[in-house]
């Protein structure tokens, strides 16, 4: 059979991502938006929505979404205004968000994503931006609700894609490079656990060769990416499995529980809200001039793929090492300092991806959470160029770089980690273990290879890891063979 | 007596040393207490009037304030935001309510060193036409206890009519300065969108709303609107780099070389013919000081209505979704759930006209609604803007009746809400448009109810219609009558 794991059915999805901006104060006040501050502590008559209040548009918003926009590859709406959503919500104090219907301020774009079957482009339909709103506390103890707006009018972006993606592979790569794209413009810290990036995902299947879409849901509630593709599982061989028995899918809004591992339905589309969206009369129409769109291309770094595609050339790193240094933008610039530094390229990307994403993932950190000095790497690995160190201890020593930030060329000389490079020492250890070991000395002697492993590791530990393992290598079989 | 003065006179008289704004003060408070018991112009008053007055007083004395409305009492309509009184808009549902700022209007005003003598009544949310719709009470119009003195600033024009306060700010959303100024007898002004800041204004239809002056004078109304306007930050619809300066236009009363228009389809049929005569004879007036009078047509007038209706109501469905009985205001006693609890509050707290408008408004915006009733009245009002675009390249200013009749008796407006729509067909097109218009009174009608004009501008026109209006009152006196007013039994 053909189509998703053989099931004979293809997957069709959509993302609606929501990523909070990070500028300091909130989009139509000067309240902070701050994380986890104490409740209703960053609240203003105008986001607390008092009556007669006026919204005034925070100008740095509008530069974060445009520099999304031609990061993504979409054309931006010079002419843009904000429309209102209206319902009823008590963490909505308005009782409507402002957000873009009709003139959003970013369309047409896409992002490029690597799958197996190779390079594919996901379509983005629109960004828009919006405010966000506040946090309703339920209190099991008391049964009452308290409303907490701090939230409230913390800056939006929804960015909106074509229903381009077909696995939930597909959708890890897509928000990947997303996130990494935000990360690079510097607009968005896109913590999942903290709320700041949220994606619904679309999701429908229909038989393969059916030109018709099947009937969508919306899935809401994960906030991990593992969550995101464990939900888009459930959610596929649910359609499937609904189907297969005859049944239909019902086109509704679905919430995701991770730590039972199930979808259910929130509420269907048609007892949905009319949001009777109009045009936001508080605010005036936005124009962007030529000069400014112009400026703030200007402020765009270098993105992922330009990225990787110089590591690659600049620095002969593989494919691989260099998508994954260039997936976190913290991690490439640790890594270029490092190498500007005088740090080998390769070596440099081999602590980094194998040793230090390593580290960061047991601690369940980002690599923005990084702190080291990309000095202190880069004198690491010329300790282990110059051959005063081993790889061996150079992990280690990576290890309190990583963890404490420490001088690597003072903590290698004050626990004397250096490689013995004394010949007559290295020669004397190697004849000790010569003469302990007869028996193997004998085995390797006889043909048993491995033996000479064994003798070599003997070595080692008599230096206490310290000797150059190549070089006593040679030094045994000059002395055996 | 002091409570006929001007607030130019107010002021000169403290400026020359025969009153402080402390006495004066407390004449409005003591004219009030005898009052507005008849005429019932203010929903609350400013219970530190007198002593902020004394306060202005000594930073007179100072010399640390000065300007035109240093030491003058002004009222203040009840949907500008104020932290001393409470702010009710005329409406249960926000019984109580104080909030936690003042207004960029209620700042300005106090900078300038004016005295708030209390929040005025008006129609519940500015609903109405009337001042009849307010959860207070109707206020009575002092020509005649017996007639409505317009709305929905009705209080503001009872409060300025009767001499219970010199000056008076209003909003005016569909005319709700500029009818009941007619009404009362009084002058007032709908500055140009823009022009002062909707900062505190409760909002009614957000892309319609503008505070204005009401005074017996354009010269008082000129200087109080000069404090108020100009660019505010907090509110962005509010122009860049704008400030009046009303001086020589309230020097001057040479209109040689002006041209005014004269739309000939909004005089005859519907129109009261005793406003038709005031305001042919108005022209005659303006005439005689130079002008040239040039008749000529506009016949968008007749969409504008139904236009303003379907936008002013859409706005105002969103902007009135706050009340909603939780954080502020009327709160019921008790409710079922969450949507009990909306239900009740805004069953319990919007009287009778508010809940039309909001349903009205809300339909208007549905879903499969959208593109035939709110796109569509966009489309209208893009339409009468070109009209008036036009109009403006061909004259300077258009005269107009504000009302097709004078103040209607109390109770007889409410019975019939579509023809009260209709009575607004003269001002809700300068709303829609943006543009600002003078509201003047220019005769009597027989039974003895005054009888208003309007003047209506291009964008920013303000010292030209203030000029006109002006050369206007320098040569009539129909600014300087005032009612005999009848005291509480």
């Amino acid at each position: 059979m053909s189509g998703y794991k053989n099931t004979g059915y293809e997957v069709v999805i959509g993302l609606e991502v929501h990523v909070e901006l990070n500028t300091a104060t909130k989009i139509f006040c000067n309240c902070s938006t701050e994380f986890g501050a104490a409740p209703n502590t960053h609240v203003c008559p105008v986001c607390s929505g008092m009556p007669g209040v006026l919204p005034v548009l925070n100008k740095g918003v509008l530069q974060r979404a445009v520099a999304v926009g031609l990061a993504t590859n979409c054309t931006i709406t010079q002419k843009c205004k904000f429309d209102r959503k209206n319902y009823f919500y008590p963490d909505l104090p308005k009782a409507f968000q402002t957000s873009q219907l009709y003139l959003p301020i970013c369309r047409n774009g896409y992002l490029e994503i690597a799958t197996a079957e190779g390079a594919k482009k996901v379509r983005i339909h629109e960004i828009h931006m919006e405010e966000d709103a506040g946090k309703l506390n339920h209190e099991a103890q008391s049964g009452s609700t308290l409303i907490d707006f701090n939230r409230c009018g913390v800056p939006l972006l929804e960015i909106v894609s074509e229903p381009d993606m077909t696995c939930a592979d597909d959708v890890l790569a897509y928000l990947e490079k997303l996130k990494s794209t935000l990360e690079y413009l510097n607009v968005s810290d896109c913590k999942m656990q903290e709320g700041s990036m949220r994606a619904d995902v679309n999701l429908s299947v229909r038989r393969v060769g059916d030109a018709e879409l099947g009937t969508r849901t919306e899935t809401k509630n994960m906030n991990s990416f593992k969550a995101i593709a464990r939900a888009i599982e459930y959610e596929i061989f649910r359609q499937i499995e609904l189907l297969e028995d005859g049944g239909q899918v019902l086109q509704e809004t679905r919430r995701w529980d991770d730590e039972r591992g199930v979808g259910y339905a929130m509420r269907s589309k048609e007892n949905a809200h009319d949001y009777r969206y109009f045009p936001e009369p508080d605010l005036a129409p936005i124009n962007i001039s030529d000069e400014w769109l112009e400026e703030i291309r200007g402020t765009i770094p270098e993105l992922p793929d330009q990225k990787q595609a110089r590591y690659v050339a600049d620095y002969k790193l593989s494919d691989y090492d260099a998508a994954q240094l260039t997936r976190y933008r913290k991690l490439a610039e640790i890594f270029e300092s490092a190498v500007q530094l005088g740090a080998a390229p390769k070596e440099a990307a081999n602590l980094l991806i194998g040793d230090c994403l390593r580290l960061l993932n047991a601690e369940g950190k980002e690599a923005a959470d990084l702190t080291f000095e990309p000095e202190n790497l880069a004198e690491l690995l010329k300790l282990v160029a110059a051959g005063t160190i081993n790889k061996t201890t150079a992990k280690a020593v990576f290890e309190l770089i990583y963890a404490d930030n420490i001088d690597p060329v003072a903590y290698v000389k004050e626990n004397g980690l250096e490689m013995v490079s004394d010949d007559g020492a290295l020669d004397a250890m190697i004849d000790e273990v010569i003469a302990a070991n007869p028996k193997s000395v004998a085995d390797y002697q006889g043909g048993k290879k491995a033996a000479l492993g064994f003798l070599v590791g003997q070595i080692m530990k008599a230096s206490k890891g310290k000797a150059d393992a190549g070089k006593v290598n040679a030094k045994l079989r000059e002395k055996l063979d | 007596m002091i409570q006929y003065e001007t607030a130019v006179a107010l002021r000169q008289a403290c400026i020359d040393g025969q009153t402080t704004a402390q006495a004066q003060t407390e004449a409005y408070l003591a004219q009030i207490a005898k009052y507005d018991g008849v005429y019932h112009c203010y929903n609350t008053l400013n219970e530190k009037a007198a002593e902020q007055a004394a306060a202005v007083d000594a930073k007179l004395a100072a010399g640390e304030i000065a300007g035109p409305l240093a030491g003058v009492p002004v009222a203040i309509k009840d949907n500008l935001a104020t932290q001393e009184m409470t702010t009710t808009c005329s409406s249960k549902i926000l019984e109580g309510f104080i909030s936690p700022y003042d207004a960029t209007v209620v700042q300005k005003l106090q900078a300038a060193g004016a005295i708030i003598l209390g929040k005025t009544n008006m129609d519940e949310f500015a609903m109405g036409s009337t001042t009849e719709t307010s959860y207070t009470g109707a206020t009575k119009n002092p020509w005649n206890a017996g007639h409505v003195p317009g709305g929905s600033s009705g209080g503001s024009a009872a409060a300025v009519a009767a001499g219970e306060a010199p000056l008076a700010l209003g909003s005016d959303t569909g005319g709700s300065i500029r009818q009941p100024c007619a009404y009362c007898g009084l002058t007032g002004i709908k500055p140009t969108y823009g022009a002062v800041s909707r900062y505190g204004l409760l909002a009614y239809g957000s892309s319609l709303d503008q505070i204005g002056p009401m005074a017996y004078t354009v010269e008082d109304c000129a200087n109080l609107l000069q404090v108020i306007a100009g660019y505010d930050e907090k509110d962005s619809t509010s122009t860049q780099g704008l400030s009046f300066d009303f001086t020589n236009a309230l020097q001057n009363d040479d209109l040689r070389g002006k041209k005014l228009g004269l739309p000939k389809n909004y005089l005859g049929e519907g129109l009261d013919p005793e406003i038709e005569q005031a305001v042919r004879a108005a022209c005659e007036q303006l005439a005689a000081l130079g002008a040239e009078i040039v008749e000529f047509e506009m016949p968008m007038i007749e969409y504008a209505v139904p236009a303003y209706y379907i936008i002013a109501c859409a706005e105002a469905s969103s902007n009135l979704s706050r009340y909603d009985g939780i954080k502020y205001g009327y709160h019921p006693e008790s409710f079922a759930d969450l949507e009990d609890l909306y239900l009740t509050a805004r069953s319990q707290g919007f009287g009778p006209e508010v809940k039309r408008r909001i349903m009205l408004g809300t339909f208007a915006l549905s879903s499969g609604y959208y593109d035939a009733y709110y796109q569509k009245a966009l489309k209208v009002r893009a339409l009468i803007k070109q009209e008036f675009d036009k109009a403006f390249a061909e004259y300077d200013a258009i005269v107009s009746p504000v009302a097709p009749t004078t103040a209607p008796k109390l109770n007889e407006s409410l019975s019939d809400p579509l023809a009260m729509y209709l009575s607004d067909i003269y001002t809700v097109s300068v709303n829609l448009v943006g543009i600002p218009a003078v509201s003047l009174p220019c005769g009597f009608s027989a039974a003895g109810l005054p009888i208003g004009m309007q003047l209506l501008g291009r964008n920013f026109a303000e010292e030209g219609l203030v000029n006109l209006a002006q050369a206007y009152q320098m040569h009539t006196d129909w600014h300087a009558k005032r009612p005999v007013l009848k005291e509480a039994e």
